[in-house]
C-alpha cells in the first residue's frame, strides 16, 4: 500500500469543537416557531383491555391543542415486522406503553392535562416469561400475529403463537454426532433485558405542511429508514417526506428503525400543521422505548477425547417483549452467529423470538451477540474443564481457521481475519501463562478469563449507501452521507479517506454534519458497523469521480492526455512535468482559458456501495450466506473478587480485534475503551427488574446503575489486528459493536477461575456473587 | 410570575420566572443557551452541570427564583474572545468526546475542579466527575484530558493509562 497521508492517523475529530463549545445542536436543543410540546399517559398495566378513555377534561384545559388516543390510529408500523402501534388500540400490551398523548403551548401545560385524562382498563391475563410464552394455551400478545406484513421469505411468524420468528440452522447431524462424542455438556444461561442509555434521550420533531407534506427533526440513526416507513405507514410519496438529523447524542441501536416520529407526525397533523416537539423523559426512554431483548439460552457441545467439538446445539429464546418489529432481526443474526466463532461439523440452533407483555426489545451495540456469547463462551469454559484442557488451548484447537466451513456453510478464509491471533493477543496481554499474582489482602481472590466474539452486519441482502463530493470554489470538498454519526466518529474517517482519495489538505475536507433527505444521498441505516466500511467505499468511488472529472478539464486546458495529468496536494499537473499545472481551485467550478472561454463546470462527484453476493437463509436449514464481512476478537481478563462482600474489581482487561486496517488509531481505541466499559455494564449491574404483575421497577439512574468514572478496570489494553478485509476500504472491517461483545463471558469465566463458582445469569451483581459464595460455603459445610 | 437578576457568563440579565421553573430551564428556554443539556430532570445525569457562584451544581435540581443575585457559568462562557480554553482543547486532543451530549456538564464539573485545585490527583479528577454520566467514552480519555489540563499529564496513577498511551500515535498493532 502507498504511503497514506492521513489514512490511519489519529486525526481528531472535526465536530468536537463544536461539542466542547456548547455550539453542537441536537434535536433536544431546537425549536420552531409555534411549535407545541407532548406529554404522554402510560399504562400501568402489563396486560389490560382499554374500556375506555375520558379526554374532555384535558381537551377543556387552556393551552391544550390536541389529545389524542390510539382508537383513530389504524396504523400498524415496523421495520421487519409491522407489529407495532403509535399509541395503544383496544388492549395494551406492556407496563409502560403510550397510551394518550397530549400536545400544549407548553410543557407543563401537556403535563397538567394529563391528570386530567380517565383511562378504564380491565386487566387481563399476562404472559412474561417467554418460555411459558411458547407453551399452548398462554396467553397470546398478538392474536392477530397471523395478518401482520413482514419481510416474506425471511422472518417465519407462526400464527396463533407468541413466536414472532423462529430462525433454524442445521449443519450435518447434531444427533448422531452428540450421541456418539467422548463428552457432552447441557448448560443453561440468562440475559436480563437492558437499556441503551443515550446521554440525549429519543426527541423528534414533526410539521404537516398543507399538501400533507412533512418536515421530521429526530435524533435518530436512519433518516432514510425513518422516511421509508413513514412514506409505507401513512401513504405518503417519499419525497413528501423530509428528515432532518442534526447532532444525535448517542445511540447504541437504540435510534435505528423508527422511534418516536410517527407519534410527532399525528399530533402535528391534529394540531392543524403546528410543528409538534415530542422528548423522551428519562423514565419514558427506559419504561417505554425499546430495550436490548433478554434471553435464555440452553447451549449442548459434544466433544471428542482430544478436545475437538463434533457437535453444537443452541436454544435461544428471546424475550421480544410486546413487540418484535426489530427483535426477529437480532434472532435471526443469533442462529447464524449462533455456534460462537469455531468449526463445528454438527450443528442445530433453534433461535425463538417470542412476544411477552414486557417492554420491546430492539437493535443494541452487538445485536444479540453479547447475549449469545454469555452462553456460548461461558460453556467453552465449562467444557475445557471437563476435557481437563486449558481454556484458551480448548478455544485454540476448535477456532475457525482456513479450509474450515461455517454454520451457514460460508467457507472461512485468510481475509476473514484471525481469530486464533485475538485470542493469543489478548491472553498475552494479561500474561495469561502465569498464575495470578497475590490478592491485595487475605479475603480476596484472584482469577484470569478469557472469552471470544465475532461478528458480521445484520443486514438486508440490499444494504447499500451512496456518498457525493462537491468541490468548493477553494478547491476543499463537502462530502454529504445519510449515514449518522452519532458518536463513533465515521465522519472523521470518511474525512480521512476523502482527502486521502482526493489529495487535498485535511482541513479542506469536510462531511456535512446535518443529514438531510432533502440533498443527503441514501444510506439504509447507521447501524451494524458498516458504515465505515460501507460510506468508505463509496468515498473513495465519489473522489475517483471528482478526480476523473479534474483530470479531464486539465488535460484539455493543458492540451495532454487525461491520463498523462497527476493529482497531488490540490493540484493536477503534467506527468514528468509538475511545473505545467492548474491547481485544484481553477478547476473546482471549470476552467476559464486566458481568453474567457471556459470548459467543465462544477465537480460534483458520487460514489456508491451495496452489499454483494448475500442470500437469504434456507428456511429449514439456515444455509446461505448472511455476512458481508465477518469481525473476530477476544478479550482477556484478570478479576479481584473480595469474598466478605462479593465486589469485584478489574484489575485488567485486554481486547484484541482483527480490524482489518485501523482507519484513526486514535477514535477506534476510545471506540474500544468506551464499549468495554459498556459491557462492563452489561457484565456487573445493569438488568431490567419487573415485579410479578410485570411493572418495571428501576427506570431511573439510582435504581437502574451504568458504569461511572468510578468504576473503570485499573489497566486496559486495545490491540489490533490488521489482516486485510478482502473489498473493505484499505483493507478495514468495523469494529463498533464488538468491543462489548463477551465483556460479561470473559468476566463469568474468570470468576470461576477466582471463586471455583459457575455463573449462569447476568448481571454479576456483588450481591449475586456474595449470595452464591455462601450458598456454596454453606453447601461445603 | 418573578423577576430574576443574575449574571450568566459575566453579562447581567433579567428574566421573568414562574415559581416552578428550573435554572436549567431558565438558561436554556428563557436565556437560549442551549450548550447547558437536560440528560435526566432528576439530578441524577450530570449534563446539565453549570456553575452557581463557582460552585457545580446541577440546573435541573434548582429554581430559578433561588439564584436571584447569583453569577452562572455555563459551558458557552468557557471560551474566551472565540478561543477555546486549554481544557477544552485538551478534550479534543484526548479523544474525550464522542456524541458530545455530556460534554458540556463534564467540562463544567472538571473546570470547577480546576478552579478550586489546580493541580488535581486522579482520585480528585475521578471524584469531580464520578456524577457525570457518559455513555460513549469509558470516561479514560475525559480524565486523561482533564490532567492534560491541569498541567499534570505524565504522572502515574490508576485508570486506564494503555488508553491515553494509545491515543496519539500509531494503534497497537505492533504491540
Amino acid at each position: 500500500m502507498p504511503d497514506l497521508k492521513y489514512v490511519g492517523k489519529g486525526v481528531s475529530r472535526e465536530d468536537a469543537v463544536d461539542k466542547v463549545s456548547g455550539a453542537a445542536r441536537y434535536t433536544h436543543d431546537l425549536a420552531i416557531p409555534g411549535m407545541l410540546h407532548t406529554a404522554i399517559i402510560r399504562s400501568p398495566h402489563a396486560s389490560a383491555r382499554i374500556v375506555s378513555i375520558q379526554t374532555e377534561g384535558a381537551e377543556a384545559l387552556p393551552g391544550v391543542r390536541v389529545v389524542l388516543t390510539g382508537a383513530g390510529l389504524c396504523y400498524r408500523l415496523g421495520l421487519y415486522m409491522q407489529d407495532k402501534c403509535i399509541l395503544a388500540r383496544d388492549v395494551v400490551r406492556y407496563q409502560g406503553e403510550a397510551v394518550v398523548a397530549v400536545a400544549a403551548d407548553t410543557l407543563d401545560i401537556a403535563r397538567a392535562a394529563c391528570e386530567l385524562v380517565d383511562v378504564e382498563y380491565e386487566p387481563i391475563d399476562a404472559v412474561l416469561d417467554p418460555r411459558e410464552a411458547m407453551i399452548e394455551g398462554a396467553h397470546l400478545v398478538h392474536p392477530d400475529l397471523g395478518l401482520y406484513e413482514h419481510m416474506e421469505g425471511v422472518f417465519f411468524p407462526k400464527a396463533g403463537t407468541n413466536v414472532a420468528h423462529h430462525q433454524k440452522i442445521r449443519k450435518g447431524s447434531f444427533d448422531e454426532a452428540f450421541g456418539q462424542a467422548d463428552v457432552r455438556l447441557t448448560e443453561s444461561f440468562y440475559n436480563p433485558p437492558v437499556q441503551h442509555v443515550p446521554m440525549e434521550t429519543h426527541a423528534t420533531i414533526a410539521q404537516v405542511s398543507p399538501g400533507n407534506r412533512v418536515e421530521i427533526w429526530t435524533s435518530s440513526q436512519s433518516p432514510y429508514t425513518v422516511r421509508h416507513l413513514m412514506s409505507a405507514a401513512f401513504g405518503l410519496p417519499h419525497a413528501s417526506i423530509r428528515v432532518h438529523v442534526p447532532y444525535v447524542g448517542g445511540g447504541f441501536g437504540g435510534k435505528a428503525g423508527l422511534g418516536l416520529e410517527p407519534l410527532a407526525y399525528v399530533l402535528s397533523r391534529a394540531a392543524g400543521g403546528r410543528p409538534v416537539k415530542v422528548v423522551a423523559t428519562r423514565e419514558e426512554e427506559f419504561n417505554t422505548l425499546p430495550s436490548r431483548q433478554g434471553l435464555h439460552s440452553t447451549i449442548e457441545i459434544g466433544c471428542s477425547k482430544d478436545g475437538k467439538i463434533r457437535a453444537l446445539k443452541s436454544t435461544y429464546v428471546w424475550d421480544a417483549g410486546a413487540y418484535a418489529d426489530y427483535g426477529v432481526n437480532i434472532g435471526r443474526a443469533a442462529a447464524y452467529s449462533g455456534g460462537g466463532p469455531y468449526s463445528i461439523p454438527n450443528c442445530w440452533i433453534d433461535s425463538y423470538v417470542v412476544y411477552t407483555n414486557k417492554i420491546f426489545g430492539t437493535a443494541f451495540r452487538g445485536f444479540g451477540h453479547l447475549e449469545i456469547l454469555w452462553g456460548i463462551e461461558r460453556a467453552i469454559d465449562m467444557m475445557a474443564r471437563k476435557l481437563e484442557l486449558d481454556p484458551a488451548e480448548f478455544r485454540r484447537l476448535n477456532l475457525l481457521t482456513e479450509g474450515d466451513t461455517t454454520i451457514t456453510g460460508e467457507a472461512f478464509t485468510s481475509g476473514h481475519g484471525s481469530p486464533v491471533g485475538c485470542l493469543d493477543a489478548a491472553a498475552e496481554a494479561i500474561d495469561w501463562e502465569s498464575p495470578s499474582t497475590a490478592p491485595s489482602e487475605p479475603h480476596k481472590v484472584r482469577g484470569k478469563g478469557v472469552a471470544m466474539l465475532h461478528k458480521a452486519p445484520a443486514m438486508p441482502t440490499y444494504t447499500s449507501c451512496g456518498v457525493v463530493i462537491k468541490l468548493d470554489e477553494d478547491g476543499g470538498a463537502d462530502v454529504l452521507v445519510s449515514g449518522v454519526d452519532y458518536g463513533q466518529g465515521t465522519y472523521t474517517v470518511l474525512r480521512q479517506i476523502a482527502a486521502e482519495e482526493l489529495k487535498i489538505p485535511i482541513e479542506r475536507a469536510h462531511v456535512t454534519w446535518e443529514c438531510d433527505t432533502a440533498f443527503s444521498p441514501y444510506d439504509w441505516q447507521t447501524v451494524a458497523s458498516r458504515f465505515a466500511y460501507m460510506g468508505g467505499n463509496a468515498v473513495i468511488q465519489a473522489a475517483a469521480d471528482c478526480l476523473r472529472q479534474i483530470r479531464e478539464v486539465a488535460a484539455q486546458a493543458l492540451d495532454v492526455s487525461p491520463d498523462d495529468i497527476v493529482c497531488e496536494d490540490a493540484v493536477a499537473y503534467v506527468r514528468g512535468k509538475p511545473e505545467t499545472r492548474i491547481p485544484y481551485e481553477k478547476l473546482a467550478l471549470g476552467y476559464t482559458f486566458p481568453n474567457g472561454n471556459s470548459i467543465g463546470g462544477p465537480v460534483i462527484g458520487h460514489g456508491r456501495f451495496i452489499a454483494t453476493g448475500l442470500t437469504h437463509l434456507d428456511s429449514e436449514t439456515g444455509q446461505g450466506l448472511p455476512a458481508q464481512y465477518w469481525t473476530y476478537g477476544a478479550h482477556a481478563v484478570e478479576v479481584e473478587v473480595d469474598t466478605e462482600t462479593g465486589e469485584i474489581e478489574i484489575l485488567k482487561i485486554a481486547t484484541a480485534l482483527d480490524a482489518g486496517k485501523v482507519l484513526n488509531p486514535k477514535l477506534v481505541v476510545g471506540q474500544v475503551v468506551g464499549g468495554v466499559v459498556q459491557g462492563l455494564g452489561s457484565a456487573l449491574w445493569e438488568g431490567f427488574r419487573f415485579d410479578e404483575s410485570g411493572r418495571f421497577l428501576n427506570p431511573s439512574f439510582t435504581d437502574y446503575k451504568i458504569p461511572t468514572a468510578k468504576d473503570l478496570p485499573r489497566e486496559a489494553k486495545q490491540i489490533f489486528l490488521e489482516t486485510p478485509q478482502p473489498g473493505g476500504p484499505y483493507g478495514a472491517r468495523g469494529v463498533a459493536e464488538h468491543p462489548m461483545i463477551s465483556v460479561p463471558s470473559a468476566i463469568g469465566n474468570a470468576l470461576y477461575a477466582a471463586l471455583g463458582i459457575e455463573f449462569s445469569q447476568l448481571p454479576l451483581t456483588y450481591e449475586r456473587i456474595l449470595l452464591r459464595i455462601l450458598e456454596e460455603r454453606e453447601a461445603g459445610e | 410570575m418573578h423577576t430574576v437578576s443574575l449574571r450568566i457568563n459575566g453579562n447581567p440579565h433579567t428574566i421573568q420566572v414562574a415559581s416552578t421553573t428550573t435554572l436549567l430551564d431558565a438558561i436554556r428556554d428563557h436565556l437560549h443557551l442551549t450548550g447547558t443539556k437536560e440528560g435526566c430532570g432528576i439530578g441524577e445525569c450530570g449534563a446539565c452541570t453549570v456553575l452557581l457562584d463557582g460552585a457545580p451544581v446541577t440546573a435541573c435540581l434548582i429554581l430559578a427564583v433561588e439564584v436571584e443575585g447569583a453569577s452562572i457559568e455555563t459551558i458557552e462562557g468557557e471560551a474566551q474572545s472565540g478561543q477555546l480554553s486549554d481544557l477544552q482543547q485538551a478534550f479534543i486532543d484526548a479523544g474525550a468526546v464522542q456524541c458530545g451530549f455530556c460534554t458540556p456538564g463534564m467540562i463544567m464539573s472538571a473546570r470547577a475542579l480546576l478552579n478550586a485545585n489546580p493541580n488535581p490527583t486522579d482520585e480528585e479528577i475521578v471524584e469531580a466527575i464520578a456524577g457525570n454520566l457518559c455513555r460513549c467514552t469509558g470516561y479514560s480519555a475525559i480524565i486523561d484530558a482533564i490532567k492534560v489540563a491541569a498541567g499534570a499529564d505524565g504522572r502515574e496513577g490508576p485508570g486506564l493509562r494503555e488508553a491515553a498511551a494509545h491515543t496519539e500515535g500509531k494503534a497497537a498493532a505492533d504491540a
